[in-house]
């Protein structure tokens, strides 16, 4: 005897057909988000990478949509690898899932010169008001290929050396403005105390984590990735004391929990006062709070043997050179990167929120330099000064200053950084890790040397 | 009923220790769920300070920045894929369970290890070329297509749950209803489906669970229009900036309708043990 | 054995015939689920044993070409698969051996004579709930995190302030994290299978005098073996396939202490996009895991013996 009939034993199994034959035959409906209106309107699809830069743009894209009533945007956010895996995927293999892309000056001349991606400037020559040579000319370079811009920049950054006045002065340390390596090491060390670690720098493994500040030190120790025929120069002497270096620095005086330490946990340590200096990416600044905001200082990248350090990063917007929307695309693109959209930001969710590094005249605006002024200058000089073609003492086969602009960087940057993750854990010695960096980079580098 | 009158002769502390146990494992598991929801309630440079804040004025600020996105599409989503998935597991599942352990095909072995053995590609190695053929089929930012996936993934799981359920119901049982002249449909259902309520409420729970989570096949099919709930999760990892106040928010958005699943599938886990007691 | 029904003396079926018959009548119920995944499994199977005998890259067009068994060649001399196959193993035994003994554990409490039995079992499968990603991330950026995570500053009196947990342990973390999340997933299943048990026989070893212990050991575990067997099998399946938290919390390192073959595949396929190779790993995956099951079905489970009872 059946102790209960809550539901009519046939029902259940009824209703799962019935959803089935539903869902098949509905296989064209595909699903519940997106959709477009009627008619004449074109729906793109934008995939953007997630920081504060890209959510401001999601909360204002109904500005865009009031004013071009025809175009609808979806914007997908990811984070930046999850990101950089589909748009490479969904572009290398042609699927069309996206129409817009925020890529970096990683990507934008290998994808141009695979042809993955849509030659912008015959767009912007129909553009009056775009002003193009407004754009930062370091930017606007590391996105151009042959002479065409082939992404347009929404984010730029650099580095810089972040430090607490306060503590230093306490200790009795004075910042200069363009700093060495062997001074900043010295400051740590007198600032670093049982409370407060001298510095933080990123150990987080990752191309893009750990190996952007690591690289940098590398190129101003006079390092290289690669010499001009293609050889690997990792077993030098000069990545040996710049690795030997850093992670040295952070024994010492860098945060604890360093192996894990990326952007995010160096933030928090610098606003809570755990680190009393930062070297990290010139946006930082627009996000501290308290006492941090109130006492910090700026110096440019620290040197050794190289001037001018810092790094060149720039998110920009792209779209795939098959799309069969280019023309509501670039539309969009244009609004996003033109110099009104600067003045959007500003006036509808605070000056300080402007994106920068991309154009020249947002750093003319009064409202702005009051806002960001501490650090504005400095970031702007930085990436000034950021050379992707000639980043290191030596010549270089390639482009970029904190990573190599070839497809088998991303593996090769992760595989060698996780080696360095392992020394700053305790697990191998600089030479053992740089040992076998060496052989997964001549192994990579025999793909070019012909 | 006759365990109270056994509970009676036993010391009653006992049940009081054992619930103290009990408590604080489940607790310890508990605790970091619950540390995520509070660091929802916090201000982003609440929700990461150090040290760690415990008291604090919970606001509703992230939570707000969380929802003035478009989240329901991604909600809807999810529970299409989720639920589907499911409703297709039992559909196809409990029959497949029945052959294979009530009248048992004649190679029942290999069959179960055939639907393990689905399992043992891992998920980056089929991927790409599941992509492509996604890609040519135009089932790319499909929903129907992913929960169609799902199904793949949890039917192994499903009939071999199933299956283990169906072979605890006494064989006289099945006697009595063939006496009674049922046929194969009214055994399944009138003999069957209520005894393994626990085992049905707890496959499907589980089925739900692992589809609602699912994010790698997830990001890689979708992109706008079938974008599931872990997506819009992930959204709020941001490269530059605090984040975790908006993450917490999301994730305990997120963990609500499986957390509903969850004690639905409660009462009829509690069901099942009133149903075997009047056994 | 089934009747021929008909009329008396007729045989119109031969005794084989009829067993055939049988034999389709009883594979009919199992055939939808059989055929379903056939074909949305066994396609991508069969696609990635056919890219594994290619070179391909997906970052550069063209370079789509025969390469034979390459692929195969280059996982013999390397050294990183053999490490992500040894990762493989020790994080499955691990979790599975850690979360199924206390699973067991939590159901038995969770079926026996305690207070808020309801809540308990609720707030008990929360782990399970969360998105792995996020919850690892709540792991090692607010738990375990050295600078401004909870168990720091909890142990800070104890000296241990500073542990950097996840880089120090981190194969440990992983496991612990793992341990976590499927822990739930067993006592689920453990449960429902104990709540299947008839109580009166546990209720008749008590009166008989066995204490709670014996009752245990002699009557429950017997029952409930099958449970934890099907628990272990069922979440080692998903163990092994490990990617989410391993993805958020160490990214296979440091160096590659924490990498295991679906994370192995991850980076080859979706870092360096090499699609051939990724194929190759995967296939070589599945035949060690046929292994592996084979032989662990054969000997240690008992739930795998079909039991011909109908």
């Amino acid at each position: 005897m059946t102790a209960t009939k809550r539901r009519s034993p046939g029902r259940p199994i009824g209703l799962a057909i019935v959803g089935v034959v539903f869902a098949l035959v509905a296989g064209a409906c595909s699903g519940a988000g997106g959709g477009g209106g009627g008619g004449s309107s074109t729906t793109i699809t934008l995939a953007a990478v997630d920081n504060p830069s890209m959510a401001d743009l999601k909360k204002l894209v109904g500005d865009f949509q009031s004013s071009h009533s025809n175009i609808t945007v979806n914007i997908v956010t990811l984070p930046e690898d999850q990101l950089r895996q589909q748009v490479t995927q969904d572009v290398a293999a042609n699927s069309g899932r996206y129409d817009l892309f925020t890529i970096g000056t990683y990507e934008v001349p290998l994808w141009a010169k695979k042809g993955w991606i849509e030659n912008l400037s015959p767009y912007i020559a129909k553009d009056a008001s775009y002003a193009p040579d407004d754009l930062i000319p370091g930017i606007r370079g590391a996105l151009s290929y042959n002479n065409n811009l082939y992404a347009v920049p929404f984010y730029g950054e650099s580095s810089m050396l972040m430090y607490r006045k306060d503590m230093l002065a306490a200790a009795g340390v004075t910042m200069p403005d363009h700093p060495t390596w062997d001074q900043v090491a010295a400051a740590a060390q007198k600032v670093n105390s049982s409370s407060v670690s001298g510095i933080c720098l990123r150990g987080l493994p990752g191309w893009g984590e750990q190996l952007a500040p690591l690289d940098t030190v590398v190129n101003t120790f006079g390092g290289r990735w690669f010499d001009q025929n293609w050889n690997a120069q990792l077993n030098t002497p000069q990545w040996k004391s710049a690795v030997t270096f850093y992670i040295n620095l952070l024994k010492n005086a860098g945060e604890p929990g360093a192996g894990n330490a990326g952007f995010t946990e160096c933030l928090n340590a610098y606003n809570s006062g755990k680190v009393a200096m930062w070297y990290d990416a010139t946006v930082a600044a627009s996000f501290f709070t308290g006492d941090a905001a109130k006492n910090s200082g700026y110096a440019y990248a620290p040197t050794k043997i190289k001037d001018w350090s810092g790094w060149l990063w720039a998110w920009s917007l792209g779209m795939p050179s098959s799309s069969k929307k280019k023309d509501a695309a670039w539309t969009f693109a244009d609004w996003a990167t033109n110099k009104d959209y600067a003045k959007l930001v500003g006036t509808k969710l605070g000056w300080g929120r402007v994106s920068p590094g991309t154009r020249t005249s947002t750093y003319a605006i009064p409202e702005y330099q009051a806002a960001a002024g501490a650090f504005a200058q400095v970031t702007l000089d930085s990436i000034a000064h950021a050379d992707v073609a000639h980043p290191t003492v030596d010549p270089v086969p390639y482009i970029g200053v904190q990573y190599v602009d070839i497809d088998e960087f991303q593996q090769l940057g992760d595989q060698v950084s996780q080696e360095f993750a392992k020394v700053i854990a305790g697990g191998q010695t600089v030479d053992q890790a740089l040992a076998k960096a060496q052989a997964l980079a001549t192994t990579v580098g025999k793909v070019y040397q012909h | 009923m006759s365990t109270t009158a056994v509970a009676r002769r036993q010391f009653p502390t006992s049940k009081v220790v054992w619930s103290l146990v009990g408590w604080l494992v489940v607790f310890v598991f508990f605790f970091p769920v619950l540390w995520m929801w509070l660091e929802a309630f916090k201000t982003e440079p609440q929700a990461a300070s150090s040290p760690p804040t415990i008291l604090f004025v919970p606001t509703l600020e992230e939570f707000q920045q969380v929802m003035s996105g478009d989240f329901p599409p991604f909600f809807i989503n999810s529970a299409t894929a989720s639920i589907l998935s499911t409703l297709l597991v039992l559909v196809l599942g409990l029959p497949a369970a029945y052959a294979l352990a009530i009248r048992p095909v004649k190679r029942t072995r290999d069959v179960l290890f055939f639907f393990i053995s689905t399992r043992f590609l891992p998920f980056a190695a089929s991927l790409v070329p599941l992509y492509l053929l996604a890609r040519d089929l135009q089932l790319l930012d499909n929903i129907f297509a992913l929960a169609a996936i799902y199904t793949t993934i949890n039917l192994p799981l499903g009939v071999w749950l199933l299956r283990s359920f169906l072979l605890e119901i006494p064989p006289d049982l099945f006697e009595a209803a063939r006496i009674d002249g049922a046929g194969f449909r009214n055994e399944l259902v009138r003999v069957v489906v209520p005894l393994i309520a626990p085992g049905i409420a707890a496959t499907s729970l589980i089925c739900l669970i692992f589809s609602w989570n699912e994010f790698f096949y997830a990001v890689n099919f979708t992109s706008s229009t079938a974008a599931t709930a872990p997506i819009f999760l992930v959204g709020f990892i941001s490269g530059r900036g605090l984040f975790y106040a908006k993450l917490a928010a999301a994730a305990t958005l997120a963990s609500l309708p499986v957390l509903l699943a969850g004690w639905i599938a409660q009462k009829q886990l509690i069901r099942g043990l009133t149903m075997g007691a009047v056994k | 054995m089934s009747f021929i029904a008909g009329t008396g003396g007729v045989r119109v079926q031969t005794a084989a015939s009829v067993a055939r018959r049988e034999g389709w009548l009883r594979r009919l119920p199992l055939l939808p689920a059989f055929v379903y995944v056939v074909v949305v499994t066994q396609i991508p199977f069969a696609l990635t044993i056919y890219y594994s005998f290619f070179s391909w890259n997906l970052l550069k067009p063209g370079s789509f070409r025969f390469a034979g068994l390459e692929n195969y060649a280059t996982l013999i001399t390397d050294e990183s698969i053999r490490t992500a196959v040894l990762n493989t193993v020790i994080l499955t035994v691990s979790v599975i051996g850690i979360s199924v003994v206390l699973g067991l554990a939590v159901a038995t409490l969770l079926n026996s004579e305690v207070f808020g039995k309801g809540l308990m079992r609720t707030l008990m499968i929360a782990p399970f709930l969360i998105m792995p990603t996020a919850g690892a991330l709540i792991w090692k950026d607010t738990l375990l995190n050295p600078l401004f995570g909870l168990l720091p500053s909890l142990l800070g009196p104890f000296g241990l302030g500073r542990v950097d947990w996840v880089n120090r342990f981190p194969m440990a973390t992983v496991v612990a994290v793992e341990v976590w999340r499927w822990t739930p997933f067993m006592m689920l299943i453990i449960l429902a299978g104990l709540q299947s048990q008839n109580p009166e026989v546990l209720e008749a070893a008590r009166v008989d005098g066995a204490n709670a212990f014996q009752a245990f050991r002699r009557i429950t575990l017997p029952l409930v073996r099958p449970f934890l067997e099907l628990g272990a099998l069922l979440g080692s399946l998903f163990v092994v396939q490990t990617f989410d938290s391993i993805y958020m919390l160490t990214y296979g390192g440091p160096g590659q202490d924490t990498t295991n073959v679906p994370f192995l595949l991850y980076i080859v396929a979706f870092q360096g996009f090499s699609i051939g190779q990724a194929s190759a790993i995967g296939v070589v995956a599945v035949i060690l895991t046929t292994i592996v099951a084979t032989l662990a079905l054969r000997t240690l489970f008992s739930i795998f013996q079909v039991e011909a009872r109908r």
